[in-house]
């Protein structure tokens, strides 16, 4: 699972961690119907944190970070993302949204708008950009995860690879403050997960927020400053990655430890 | 070094395709003759399309043209089992605009004209906007030309002057330079679509003509509608907003526009001479019906789509409650409600046209249809599509707009189109209550001394209009469905 070696090492000195809290999750709970998938999570992540959310499937972890831009409603409990509470006010849901860049499994491009028109499209309609300065802002952001080349093709024409590095820079575009990574390499094969984690790295050292769903361990290990671990819904262990991964505490970790690593 | 052991020295070159596997030679031995039995068949089925075809050109080529009844049509031909043309040449113009008043048939044939000027923008991307005002140009001159006198003669010839120009503009400089000139603040022309627009309008006062300022004060209720929206909407809020402006405009249309339209019509008289609903007829009447309930139904089959996916109760099961209602009875039972029934339900004294009550059945009826086919193609949209739209920012009706409804209205393509195909061919249903659209009309022409007994040269000719326009539709649609692939090019 951890197979994939980055070429570079994460330059740790350029991410900063602020005192400024981004998100912020008290006493939240969710149940699909009558399953509780989410119990009782409270979590606070500050501005500049790059944490790793991992986790057996079924854990939930896909599910909170989902919770965080309300993809998911959650019944019970407070999420603040940027001092916006999440409520069924859809005013503060939209405005958290615009806030908060979110990358896909399945990279979930639009495959009727060529790249270029992927990116622009919510800076144009959601933050009313005019359109020759969103696609200036655009073709920055594909410059940065190395596809300028690609933009007037369609996603179907892209490797998965390319793919997810455009949905990245698609977030991007809409200039958020907090990245969401759900699984953002799972559908892809190890060359390309290479690519895609080369561009999370180079986010990272600039200083993103980013929560990030994953198994790449060796990501986590270069890149995250703190790790946690989900089981049944609930938050079962979170510390930094290097006493995480070399002196887990509960044995639910060191169990899936063992079985990954 | 073991035997399994294998390591290739160079890598191979392309290589052309074995000549038989290409070409039509090719073709043919893949297509045609790749087996003895294939071949046979082939070959059995070849003599039975020439035998077929032979017996139809020999029936159809007949000199019968100027035959004027079905004993002149024998006499011409000399005998035999051949077809009698002469019902054609005598009823084609009948068959067309049924009882239509012939001085005016210039309207309908202008409204057809106007037809494709108005749609070109919208099915064609390829046709410049430019283009699109020279055919516009073009029909107005030669329709003010036809209508002749002083006024239209200048009228004509300045339309088409200006046609000339704008085509010699366009044409003269190609697409980079223009491009440029645009990019330096060269004004363009105003976007075709504003005629697309106006033409809902602009026709039914071509077809049954009247005062024009009836159709504009009915326009004018959506422009109050729209200025409301927009006044409301930034001080109420967007669904108070909507709801408001469109009881706005439901006043203006049923207290203030007719009275508002008879006054500047007192002042300002622009009058066509009115043709009554009676005498409309022929392929005119089942186009007028088709377009109508081809342009109206998708639009609210879109409506319904939606409504039916609503998380709102009462949305959702007025929805499906309309489409289940309306797919569960035939269009007779429709069209026998619209002609008999729906009288008895309105107040005494109300004259409600019978093409309009056919008009609002008929678009119903496909309505239904249509949302059932658009809801096939918002099903097979991956959720993660809704997602993304969500996880952006964009809210519900932008996400509709710009991620959801242009990717399931292209996977629905094939079926909006069949079902426009559909309501096309069912609107000769009307001649079972009384309209006459050109199969009414051919069983009076049948009743015609005359032409007694002719009944493959009428329905071949009424077929043949209503295959090219089905055809027409058809090809289109796999036009509109390679145009708009996105995968693998």
């Amino acid at each position: 699972m951890s197979s994939i070696t980055l070429d570079h090492h994460a330059d740790r000195s350029k991410m900063q961690v602020s005192e400024e809290v981004a998100i912020e999750i008290n006493g939240m709970n969710k149940w699909y119907g009558a399953f509780h998938v989410l119990r009782d999570i409270n979590l606070t992540v500050n501005q500049g944190e790059r944490i790793v959310i991992a986790g057996p499937s079924g854990s939930g972890k896909s599910t909170l970070i989902r919770c965080i831009n309300r993809l998911e409603e959650h019944q019970e409990g407070q999420i603040i993302v940027d001092g916006t509470e999440l409520t069924s006010d859809l005013k503060n849901v939209d405005k958290v949204r615009s806030e908060v860049g979110m990358v896909f499994q399945h990279f979930n491009l639009f495959p009727h708008l060529t790249i270029l028109e992927n990116c622009t499209l919510a800076p144009i309609w959601v933050r009313k950009t005019p359109k020759k300065e969103a696609e200036e802002r655009a073709m920055h952001f594909l410059e940065k995860v190395k596809i300028p080349e690609q933009a007037h093709k369609y996603p179907g024409m892209l490797s998965g690879g390319q793919q997810q590095r455009v949905a990245i820079a698609r977030s991007l575009c809409m200039m958020p403050r907090i990245m969401l990574f759900d699984e953002p390499t799972s559908a892809l094969d190890p060359e390309m997960i290479k690519e895609v984690l080369e561009t999370m790295v180079s986010l990272a050292e600039e200083g993103m927020t980013m929560l990030c769903v994953t198994h790449e361990m060796g990501f986590a290990k270069e890149v995250a400053n703190r790790v946690i671990f989900m089981d049944a819904g609930q938050i079962v262990e979170q510390n930094e990655p290097e006493e995480f991964f070399n002196n887990p505490q509960s044995e639910r970790t060191k169990l899936f430890l063992s079985q990954i690593l | 070094m073991s035997d399994m052991s294998y390591v290739r020295s160079e890598m191979l070159p392309e290589r052309a395709p074995p000549a038989s596997s290409v070409g039509v030679i090719g073709w043919m031995r893949a297509n045609l003759f790749s087996s003895v039995l294939n071949s046979i068949l082939s070959i059995v089925s070849l003599v039975l399309v020439v035998w077929l075809l032979s017996a139809f050109l020999s029936w159809a080529l007949s000199p019968t043209w100027s035959g004027t009844s079905v004993n002149n049509c024998r006499e011409l031909s000399g005998g035999g089992h051949v077809a009698c043309w002469g019902v054609i040449r005598e009823r084609w113009v009948q068959l067309l605009f049924g009882f239509y008043p012939p001085e005016e048939y210039w309207r309908p044939m202008l409204a057809f004209a106007l037809l494709f000027v108005a749609v070109t923008p919208v099915l064609f991307s390829m046709i410049s906007r430019r283009m699109n005002w020279v055919m516009l140009c073009v029909v107005l001159g030669v329709t003010a030309l036809y209508l002749g006198g002083l006024a239209g003669s200048i009228a004509g010839l300045a339309l088409l002057a200006l046609g000339a120009a704008i085509a010699y503009k366009a044409l003269s400089t190609d697409k980079d330079a223009r491009a440029a000139e645009i990019a330096e603040g060269a004004k363009r022309l105003p976007n075709p679509l504003i005629f697309t627009a106006i033409f809902p309008f602009l026709t039914p006062w071509l077809l049954w003509g009247g005062s024009l300022w009836l159709p504009i004060a009915a326009a004018l209720g959506f422009v109050l509608a729209f200025y409301a929206y927009r006044y409301l909407a930034a001080v109420l809020g967007s669904l108070s907003g909507l709801i408001l402006s469109v009881i706005v405009a439901l006043v203006w249309w049923l207290f203030m526009a007719v009275p508002f339209g008879n006054a500047i019509g007192g002042i300002i008289p622009l009058d066509l001479v009115q043709v009554a609903s009676r005498d409309f007829g022929g392929f005119m009447l089942s186009l007028t019906i088709g377009v109508v309930a081809i342009g109206c139904s998708l639009p609210i089959g879109i409506v319904l789509a939606l409504g039916r996916q609503s998380d709102l109760f009462i949305v959702k099961t007025l929805c499906v409650g309309f489409i289940e209602f309306i797919r569960g009875v035939p269009l007779i039972t429709l069209l026998f409600v619209a002609s008999t029934l729906l009288n008895i339900f309105l107040p005494p004294g109300t004259n409600f046209d019978i093409i309009l009550r056919v008009l609002i059945m008929v678009t119903l009826f496909a309505s239904a249809y249509m949302a059932e086919v658009i809801r096939g193609g918002l099903a097979a949209l991956p959720r993660g599509q809704y997602e993304a739209a969500d996880a952006l920012g964009l809210d519900y009706w932008k996400a509709q707009r710009l991620i959801i409804m242009p990717q399931a209205l292209k996977i629905s393509i094939p079926g909006i189109v069949s079902t426009f195909i559909g309501v096309f061919k069912d609107t000769t249903l009307v001649s079972i209550i009384g309209l006459l659209d050109p199969l009414g009309l051919s069983n009076s022409i049948r009743a015609d001394a005359n032409w007694i007994g002719l009944i493959w040269e009428l329905y071949g000719f009424i077929a043949l209009l209503f295959f090219v326009f089905c055809f027409s539709m058809s090809r289109y649609s796999m036009y509109l469905e390679r145009r708009l692939r996105t995968d693998h090019r």
